[in-house]
């Protein structure tokens, strides 16, 4: 597809592919230090609760959130924090929420993944599977009621959710309202420890999308490029007016379902396939063929994400845990309205 | 202009239209039919693109206002009966529920549930769901039980800036009636002593708050006075009024149309006792319906809930003990 494109691109066209592809790939190192750095502390006991991984997820991520743009919805999934950061929320945020600190986002009421800004158009998820996307689809509901036009939502989803109730319901949803959503299925082959032929008998989860009467697209989510070209068109598409969208991207999860997980049970023979190519890897060497990027570079761009991110958790770790008794315990906008505690 | 409890509730979201421009109804044939029950009749047209019918999917109804509520709308969700909320409970009580205690970001949405029992509609068309919602914390419920309070209750729920579980009796629809609708109402949380009397409390709220009314004026004739509690809101659950009530009194019955175990009644009786032990002349007493699914026969769905004569027996043992 890239090649097609390349043979027939004017010499700025040329250039700015190149700008998008360096800057997508420097999110996803960015998000790969923040991820390591996050399992390190893991394993070091730092960190309360689970932590969850984006390892070989992050050319698909990162795609989907540089193709959206301030204004625009989306509702990342645990495997996106490369979309997070391409999309805007600072490393800070996502530090804080894994330390609880009350400086974050969820101040310690929520923790790791669980975290967002909603006003920004950053939908903090619920741990409920497929439970976010019906809410992509009310906030540009929302913008429709209100006559803002030209906002995008995309919804983060595994192979695994695509089985609930919730899915269903709200993708049939968009394609009743003919709303711009674009639902990004990241089909990375497991769901925990459940390989996809117990989760679905479908061929594809793309061939879904003719019966719910919306455009499907498939892509290699091992591949920077095919990421860009098609979160692109897709969200494009959406913004044009041409309803929801709905991406496969076939990859493989190259992690545990969350550190605490060995993943044992991943079959040898996929981590060896295409498929089980790293992201990231494959972006470097792209780079470096197509001389977008000498070794050198790529060695600083490292050095500046571990710096960002070192910096960060020095940072945060000094910052103090919320404290109990400040805390309003209320769960109401309207605190007159909060039931007593019997002490 | 008279109004019925139900056309209360049309009147209520027709004001709330044409007052906020940010107030649309989504749900089950609430358009251009006017609701399974007709409770936006007309609305549809007075107000076009803002009254909209949705697909069979209460949780992705429930998720849409959520979106619409987090980018500054205030939805009116119709469930076409409370029964069929259930499927759309884990947005409720998990998504609109927990947002601002997670987010700062307020949740105003009026979840509209036709609650209750009615005779011939069996086990999926007559539950009354107010204790299963009170359990969680970032909900409000209301179970307004006049036309006045359908009214003036469901405008204060859609300028709440929470979630709000708008229980509304179906089984009072039709029957009851007011001379007009009211242009005053008590603050949210507040409940209401429909009768005085000084022998005996009855808290209620719904439908049983009629029952109980019968129940107190048959007590007159036998010489105890019955005062009677509308909760109006079971949660927040305004104590104090119950607390003052029981202090007049000595005797409580607490009285709900749910399900026995646990709950709104349990609830009562759980604070009564453990704050106001001393104010108590006789143990306090509750009364639910049947610890079964709401049966379908007339016969037997009389028989499952509190009614007049059940009332009247368990306050004539009470005043006896
Ligand atoms: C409704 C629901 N059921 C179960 C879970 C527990 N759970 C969390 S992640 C997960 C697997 C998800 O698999 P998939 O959708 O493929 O996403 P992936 O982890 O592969 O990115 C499960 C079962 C949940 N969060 N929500
Ligand atoms: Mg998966």
């Amino acid at each position: 597809m890239v090649s097609s494109v390349l043979s027939r691109e004017t010499g700025a066209e040329a250039a700015s592919r190149r700008e998008s592809y360096i800057e997508a790939y420097r999110w996803m190192l960015l998000a790969r230090t923040l991820d390591d750095k996050f399992a390190s502390l893991y394993r070091a006991g730092k960190l309360q609760g689970g932590v969850f991984l984006g390892r070989g997820q992050e050319a698909l991520s990162v795609a989907a959130g540089l193709a959206l743009r301030k204004g625009d919805v989306f509702a990342p999934l645990i495997r996106d924090l490369a979309g997070r950061l391409a999309f805007g929320e600072p490393v800070v945020d996502a530090v804080r929420t894994y330390y609880g600190s009350a400086l974050g986002p969820m101040r310690g009421r929520d923790g790791n993944v669980h975290r967002g800004r909603p006003r920004e158009g950053l939908l903090p998820m619920i741990s409920h599977l497929g439970a976010m996307i019906s809410v992509v689809n009310g906030v540009l509901f929302a913008r429709r009621m209100k006559g803002v036009a030209g906002t995008v939502g995309v919804a983060s989803i595994g192979d695994g959710a695509t089985s609930t109730g919730s899915f269903h319901e709200a993708i049939n949803q968009a394609a009743v309202e003919k709303l711009p959503l674009v639902l990004v299925i990241a089909n990375n082959q497991y769901a925990y420890s459940t390989f996809t032929d117990r989760q679905f008998a479908c061929q594809a989860l793309v061939d879904k999308a003719p019966g719910y009467g919306v455009t499907g697209w498939t892509v290699n989510g091992t591949d920077l490029a095919d990421c860009l070209d098609v979160l692109t068109s897709a969200v494009a598409r959406a913004r044009g007016g041409g309803g929801p969208q709905l991406v496969e991207a076939h990859l493989l999860r190259l992690c545990g379902h969350g550190e605490h997980d060995d993943a044992g049970y991943v079959d040898p023979r996929l981590k060896s396939s295409e498929m089980g190519r790293d992201c990231l890897k494959v972006a470097e060497e792209f780079l470096l063929k197509q001389d977008w990027a000498g070794r050198d570079q790529l060695q600083h761009w490292r050095g500046e994400s571990i710096e960002k991110v070192d910096q960060t958790v020095a940072q945060v770790q000094r910052e103090a845990g919320p404290d109990p008794y400040r805390e309003d315990w209320c769960a109401l906008a309207s605190k007159h309205l909060s039931e007593p505690h019997p002490s | 202009m008279s109004a019925t409890y139900l056309e209360a509730i049309r009147e209520a979201q027709a004001r709330a239209l044409a007052e906020d421009p940010r107030v649309f109804i989504y749900g089950q044939d609430v358009g251009a039919f006017g609701g399974a029950f007709k409770a936006t009749k007309n609305l549809a047209k007075e107000f076009p693109g803002r009254v909209i019918d949705a697909p069979i999917s209460e949780d992705a109804i429930v998720g849409l206002a959520v979106g619409a509520a987090i980018d500054g709308l205030r939805p009116i969700v119709e469930m076409q009966f409370a029964d069929f909320s259930i499927v759309g409970f884990n947005q409720i009580v998990n998504q609109a529920a927990t947002l601002f205690w997670r987010t700062h970001v307020p949740c105003p949405i009026t979840f509209r549930l036709p609650c209750g029992g009615t005779s011939g509609s069996g086990p999926f068309h007559s539950q009354s769901l107010e204790t299963v919602y009170a359990h969680y914390p970032g909900l409000v419920v209301m179970t307004p039980a006049t036309v006045e309070d359908a009214y003036g209750m469901l405008l204060a729920a859609v300028t709440l800036e929470d979630p709000v579980i708008f229980c509304e009796h179906k089984l009072l629809y039709y029957h009851l009636k007011a001379d007009k609708l009211p242009t005053e109402a008590l603050p949210v949380g507040k409940a209401r002593i429909a009768r005085v009397g000084r022998d005996l409390t009855i808290v209620t709220y719904s439908a049983m708050l009629h029952e109980a009314l019968v129940v107190a004026e048959e007590l007159a004739g036998e010489g105890t006075e019955v005062e009677v509690v509308d909760l109006r809101t079971v949660k927040p659950l305004d104590t104090d009024t119950v607390m003052a009530s029981v202090a007049r009194t000595g005797r409580l019955l607490a009285v709900g149309e749910s399900w026995p175990w646990g709950g709104v009644t349990a609830e009562i009786v759980a604070r009564v006792t453990s704050e106001g032990f001393n104010l108590l002349d006789a143990p306090p007493q509750r009364l639910n319906a049947k610890d079964t699914p709401v049966p379908f026969h007339p016969n037997l769905w009389k028989a499952h809930r509190p009614t007049a004569g059940t009332i009247a027996a368990a306050a004539r043992n009470l005043v006896r003990m």
